[in-house]
């Protein structure tokens, strides 16, 4: 599918299927592939939002096993990063 | 306590089993010192900036560094390190400081205590206990910051000579990575509990830790003589040669005992005169499927189910339920997988259940009276374990807290409803599921031989089955003392169900915390179960301790120990027969020996 180029929002649906939740170690693949892209990525989980580049913030968005979440992303590559999020989720961040 | 003195013992919490005997070596982490001062200028904020910067940079490199030295031996714990290096640049901790320098004027020291205190404000409002502990690796790496900020250094772990037992106040996960394991002999913290980092740690790493222990680090020389107990959580500074001597033999015999059972865990539990009784798992997880599978437990005598109903603003869907299911039984195959229905209280439910409030949740809407009420919630969990039923053909499904037939029809009207209506859609349902049930309640006990006539097994559940008999709430801790699972009625009780499933030819279980307790082991044996269900890390040990014993004897054992009075004289007697025929299982174990009364050789 071709999105072009210009600025669009995407938006996407998961479930946190890992064991611990979004802990550390997940928030930190998170940042890690977020950042990677240049469009801004949210997390939003019941109305509250996360900067999916900030640690910190997704931590402190509080997460844990069976919490749905809400993907944003409002950019050039946002079908891009959406879809390196949505791997990471799909393989529980790499957990057993 | 051991025989001998020392100059000090203190007792902390064991978080990585082992004994360590060497010499102490201190590490310091004082807090470095730090002066807050407001700039002189504005025009200094661009250059007080550049200071911050300098110091992030400086840190990263450090971080990485300590990351790149223990990439090969320890990889998995590199990610620990990841999670700092991230926090560094984090928009919480980095923009914030940058910010508070040119919005106030002030130095980089203070403004980054001021977004450290941000978080902390932040992270102590989180209800998940795990990420709320969490703030100490912002702390971390603040102080790490704060460190190349100062120019003050302290005594890094890395350049240890000999090999040693660390001694700290709190070490941080990069502290305690650069530990060298072949330096390290073991591990004590004042600070710390059994998550930390460092217990997770030092676990890994095989190195014998306590932690918890307050003021230790005060109390110890470098260079003392020290003995690190991990299993009873014990910390001995100084010890004399009587004392030195009994913990050079323990260290000896555990390791070896440990060795052996971790050798055997494979092998069947049969007795000497070879009755084979299933020592099986409880399980919460997904997840928990390798240690079943590592401990050499013989399938999942219990899959608890309530986890991913948990922390959810709807139940979860059937098809997140199936694939959960499908995996663990997946796994598990060709053993059993016996499946829990939903246990959940209407106060750990979403939505509008919670709004039921309730006075008294132990005996109120639950379990399968909340499923029974709530129809569409239990049609899409046994829709699902159906469905895995026909797949694998591994699956046993149980309903919980059972109280008499009237219930058990009820539940079992909805399964075959369920049933039916899979069988219409064409979708395959195992013929020969079984289908049984929790005796937790007392009044099951008591129609114990009506319920049997109408499942295919029993499974004894012995922790509410405690607490309903004896009327105790074990998480009250007015009553907690009163929560004594060896009361003569419970094991009355567990008798007349396991009597009334033998007359009835179905099998019978016990899951519950009793069947984990190695002192109960050979008594358990004499009510003839055809299996016990515990967590994953107890089976080796019950495993082998089953292999000692015998079951005709255990059958006397059993007689004798139901003509006692009290729940203390059972104790006493388990004791005692622990130390008498099964010694070389028990020897070495000091928690588990504190219960035992003074008797000849016993080292107490």
């Amino acid at each position: 599918m071709d999105y072009g180029t210009e600025s669009r929002m995407i938006r996407k649906e998961f479930t946190v299927r890992n064991k611990l939740g979004l802990h550390a170690r997940a928030a930190a693949k998170i940042v890690q592939t977020s950042s990677q892209f240049q469009s801004s990525i949210l997390i939003i989980k019941n109305g509250r939002e996360a900067d999916a580049k900030s640690m910190l913030d997704i931590m402190t968005l509080s997460c844990p096993q069976g919490t749905r979440i809400e993907l944003c992303a409002e950019g050039k590559d946002a079908a891009e990063a959406l879809t390196a999020l949505a791997a990471l989720f799909d393989n529980k961040f790499g957990e057993e | 306590m051991p025989p001998g003195n020392a100059r000090m013992i203190v007792k902390g919490i064991g978080v990585s089993p082992g004994i360590a005997i060497g010499k102490a070596y201190r590490v310091d982490r004082d807090r470095v010192s730090l002066v807050y001062y407001y700039l002189p200028s504005p025009a200094e904020t661009e250059k007080e900036k550049k200071r911050f910067d300098a110091a992030v940079d400086k840190t990263e490199a450090d971080l990485k560094e300590i990351k790149s030295k223990i990439a090969g031996e320890f990889p998995e714990h590199g990610f620990i390190l990841d999670t700092h290096i991230y926090m560094l640049r984090d928009r919480m901790l980095y923009d914030q400081t940058s910010r508070f320098i040119e919005e106030q004027g002030i130095n980089a020291e203070w403004a980054l205590r001021q977004a450290v205190e941000n978080a902390q404000l932040i992270f102590a409002k989180i209800e998940d206990e795990y990420i709320r502990s969490r703030i100490s690796d912002v702390d971390y790496v603040a102080e790490r910051v704060f460190e190349n900020l100062t120019g003050q250094n302290r005594r890094s772990v890395a350049g240890i000579k000999e090999r040693v037992i660390i001694v700290a106040q709190d070490l941080s996960p990069a502290d305690t990575l650069q530990l060298q394991v072949e330096k390290t002999l073991g591990f004590v913290t004042d600070m710390g509990g059994k998550t930390s980092h460092t217990a997770i740690i030092t676990r890994s790493l095989d190195i014998p830790a306590v932690v918890g222990l307050e003021n230790v680090y005060q109390a110890v020389r470098s260079g003392e003589l020290m003995v690190v107990d991990g299993y009873a959580g014990r910390v001995i500074i100084d010890p004399d040669e009587e004392l030195l001597n009994y913990y050079y033999e323990r260290q000896f015999q555990l390791d070896n005992y440990r060795k052996e059972v971790a050798r055997c865990a494979e092998l069947p539990a049969e007795t000497e005169d070879g009755y084979t009784i299933k020592i099986q798992a409880n399980i919460e997880l997904l997840e928990e499927v390798v240690a079943v599978i590592d401990n050499g437990a013989e399938g999942v005598g219990l899959y608890r189910t309530e986890y991913l109903y948990l922390n959810l603003d709807a139940p979860p869907d059937e098809e997140t339920l199936f694939w959960d299911y499908r995996e663990v039984a997946e796994i598990i195959y060709p053993e059993m997988v016996t499946i829990r229905t939903l246990d959940l209280g209407a106060d750990k439910v979403p939505t509008r259940m919670r709004e039921w409030g309730e006075t008294n949740p132990a005996l109120g809407l639950r379990s399968i009276r909340l499923c029974l009420q709530e129809d569409e919630l239990f049609r899409s969990q046994l829709r699902a374990i159906l469905r895995v039923s026909g797949i694998t053909k591994n699956i046993r499904i149980m309903f919980p807290m059972i109280s008499g037939l009237g219930e058990l029809h009820a539940a079992k009207d909805i399964l075959n409803q369920v049933k039916q209506s899979l069988i219409q859609e064409s979708i395959e349902v195992d013929q020969n599921l079984q289908v049984g049930i929790m005796i937790e309640v007392p009044s099951a006990v008591a129609v114990a031989d009506l319920l049997a006539n109408e499942v295919d097994f029993f499974s004894i559940g012995t922790n509410d089955l405690v607490q309903y008999a004896l009327a105790i709430d074990r998480v009250n801790e007015n009553v907690a003392h009163l929560y004594e699972p060896l009361h003569p009625a419970i094991l009355r009780m567990v008798k007349q169900a396991a009597d009334a499933g033998r007359l009835a030819g179905i099998p019978v279980s016990l899951c519950g915390e009793l069947a984990a307790e190695p002192l109960y082991a050979p008594i358990l044996l004499g009510f003839e179960l055809d299996s016990l269900s515990m967590n994953p890390m107890a089976v080796p040990r019950i495993k082998k301790i089953i292999r000692n014993a015998n079951l005709e004897e255990s059958k006397v054992y059993l007689q004798e120990v139901l003509q006692l009075s009290t729940a203390s004289k059972v104790n006493e007697y388990l004791c005692n027969l622990a130390w008498r025929r099964f010694r070389e299982d028990f020897e070495l174990f000091e928690d588990e020996m504190g219960r035992l009364p003074a008797v000849n050789g016993n080292p107490q």
